[in-house]
């Protein structure tokens, strides 16, 4: 996994509640088996019509709109567990989701392939929106290390959580395999003891 | 200190906690499919990193498989080069695999309590959100992405967090026609479809009692639309004669000695969870969703709400319907009655009740897909099959099937479907599908009236 440590981007904004994962990669785009490719179905069915071409109304075929952060409504990433959906975010190039919530599974998916979700209060968030949306230039900083989302040029501020552990992973570009497997005699002492 | 049982199956495969970090949690089984686990297998692959425990690792092909012609190969390539990819995977790493045509096969969160592998106070993982189904039995069931796969993969562990723990509390008995669908859809209607993030739930009193296993399992199963990670009910003798003498389940002496565990397993009596709900089995009536989420549901017969929400219009939208509507005797096009939700004997049972000496309406399409291969064999023996024969319904194969639509059982663009799933997400069962949630019950009386129908006139 790549380390990150900050980020400062334009975001797009997504103002939608309860994203599911089937919106973000629907089931018919799951039968690669690699990683690979996923970004360009991102959000497919919003992004193309049925036709295959590009909705000129969704966010991303905005070219007002670009960069590597993505702002979205409360809910983020419920439903399916599939990480196919993390791997179309990767894939498509953002490496941070901002949301009033994210759901359980979607969060530990993004966060073992270097996405960051950052959870702010739907305040910040609105806040946010309004920034995005007056001026879609605007410059945003995402710092791991002292956990903070700010907007260039403005008072906009807040502070995030991160699992420690996560985030010295984050910082390093660590994973949990690595841990894990550095952990298999405990593991298998742990196994002895059940007999 | 009294515990919760959660509690009790969660300190009992600590591995190790980290100081201000996650535990190692130990993984009992580990429950795999063709979707989820290529680039977990992958994954070692890469690392050189040789697969820790595989015999705890069941796999079976369910997501991405035809309901037709099971015997003959399958016909888009992409789909053939995944099962292929997961046969090839399970040979190599010596994985047990109930592949497509095998009399175990069938979707994971069927087949897995059918054979006895699911028990009490396990700890489970499947690349699946409704791995949630296996906390029917009492045990720590989750679903888990890909990365984890190959965590699991690597060393029968993973790296958790341990989730808060919540209890919703059911007394009462259900009215006639009221099944655990209709449960499940009235408690996430009511405390919606993120209130259980974070969590993991218990659910407890009379309606759980004296539910059948089958029944915990539909409830169980749709936890994650809530948004909590598992669901678990305490085990009892229900549970335990359901387990018994199935091929994994444990014999003579070793499940005499299970048995003692398990019967310790039940929450103590002044337990604590972080969250607590209360509800009362006479409100409960048969639901129906109107929306794109599994949150979005109410009695058949209610009017739809009213919401300012810009979300709520757009689902609305999307499903063609109106703030005040009511979807009663609103017309349908397809029913499914199927997905691990919802395609378990019982379940049929239900649909072939209602349906005996009735004549499916002609517009309907009705796809029942059973959950696996022993209820595909169980549908035939009990006579079911004949009834649904005789009132126009076709019989397909097990797998996943209009769930998800994978594969090509798919509901065309703006066609209404009342189905037995889990999720009423947009597109879910097709670009452009408007899938209305429901129990069996209500699926098998609308396909035959082809609207969405109250379930009274039916009852006896």
């Amino acid at each position: 996994m790549e380390a990150f440590k900050t980020l400062v981007s334009p975001a797009i904004p997504l103002p939608i509640e309860h994203i599911d994962t089937d919106q973000i990669i629907p089931a018919r785009f799951l039968k690669a088996t690699d990683k690979k490719g996923f970004g360009d179905n991102l959000f497919r069915d919003w992004r193309y019509d049925k036709n295959d071409q590009p909705n000129t109304e969704f966010v991303l075929n905005n070219d007002q709109y670009n960069g590597q952060i993505l702002v979205a409504g409360t809910n983020f990433g419920c439903g399916s567990s599939r990480e196919h959906a993390a791997w179309a975010l990767t894939g498509y190039g953002f490496k941070v989701i901002v949301s009033s919530f994210f759901a359980d599974i979607f969060k530990g998916n993004a966060l073992n392939n270097g996405l960051l979700p950052v959870q702010v209060s739907e305040d910040f968030l609105q806040a946010l929106l309004k920034i995005i949306n007056d001026n879609p230039k605007a410059q945003l900083r995402v710092d791991v290390l002292a956990q903070t989302i700010e907007v260039s040029g403005t008072e906009l501020r807040a502070n995030f959580d991160i699992d420690p552990y996560k985030k010295t992973c984050l910082i390093n570009g660590y994973d949990d395999i690595d841990y894990l497997v550095s952990k298999r005699a405990a593991i298998t002492a742990f196994e002895a003891k059940q007999e | 200190m009294a515990k919760t049982l959660f509690d009790k199956v969660w300190d009992a495969h600590l591995v190790e906690t980290m100081e201000n970090g996650p535990s190692v949690l130990y993984i009992d089984k580990h429950l795999i499919h063709e979707v989820t686990s290529p680039q977990a297998f992958q994954e070692l692959e890469d690392r050189g990193i040789a697969l820790f425990r595989p015999k705890q690792v069941v796999a079976t092909a369910d997501h991405n498989t035809p309901t037709l012609d099971q015997d003959k190969p399958v016909k888009d390539p992409l789909s053939r080069k995944q099962l292929q990819q997961l046969t090839d995977n399970c040979q190599k790493h010596g994985i047990t695999l109930y592949g497509l045509g095998h009399q175990y096969n069938g979707i994971v969160h069927v087949m897995a309590p059918e054979l006895g592998i699911t028990q009490p106070g396990m700890t489970m993982v499947c690349g699946d959100s409704h791995t949630s189904t296996h906390g029917a039995f009492g045990s720590i069931a989750f679903g888990i992405g890909t990365s984890q796969v190959a965590q699991v993969f690597a060393s029968q562990s993973l790296l958790l967090t341990k989730p808060k723990t919540m209890r919703i509390t059911v007394n009462g008995t259900l009215a006639k026609g009221v099944l655990p669908k209709d449960v499940i859809l009235y408690i996430i209607a009511q405390i919606g479809t993120n209130a259980g993030t974070g969590y993991f739930c218990e659910y407890a009193g009379e309606v759980f009692e004296q539910m059948s296993m089958e029944g915990r399992m539909t409830v169980c199963n749709m936890s994650i639309e809530m948004g909590a990670r598992g669901g678990m009910i305490a085990p009892d003798q229900t549970t335990f004669d359901y387990v018994q003498g199935r091929p994994y389940a444990p014999k003579g002496e070793q499940w005499q000695k299970k048995l003692a565990h398990w019967k310790s397993l039940p929450s103590d009596p002044g337990a604590t969870f972080d969250k607590e709900f209360f509800f009362d089995a006479k409100d409960i009536a048969p639901m129906v969703t109107y929306g794109t989420n599994p949150g979005m549901g109410i009695k058949i017969g209610a009017q739809i709400p009213q919401s300012q929400d810009a979300s709520f219009a757009k689902s609305l939208k999307y499903m063609g319907l109106n703030p005040g509507q009511s979807l009663l005797n609103h017309p349908i096009d397809y029913v499914f009655i199927g997905s691990c939700t919802n395609s378990r004997i019982e379940d049929f049972r239900v649909a072939a009740q209602a349906v005996k000496g009735r004549q499916k309406a002609q517009h309907v399409t009705a796809w029942l897909v059973p959950g696996s291969k022993q209820v595909e064999a169980q549908i035939e023996q009990e006579g079911l099959k004949t009834i649904f024969e005789a009132a126009g319904f076709k019989l397909r194969q097990p797998g996943c099937s209009a769930c998800l639509a994978m594969n090509e059982d798919k509901v065309p663009e703006g066609a209404y479907c009342v189905s037995t799933s889990n999720r009423n997400f947009e597109g879910r069962q097709g670009q452009g599908a408007r899938t209305l949630l429901a129990s069996p019950l209500v699926a098998a009386i609308s396909a035959i009236e082809g609207k969405i129908t109250a379930v009274d006139p039916y009852l006896n």
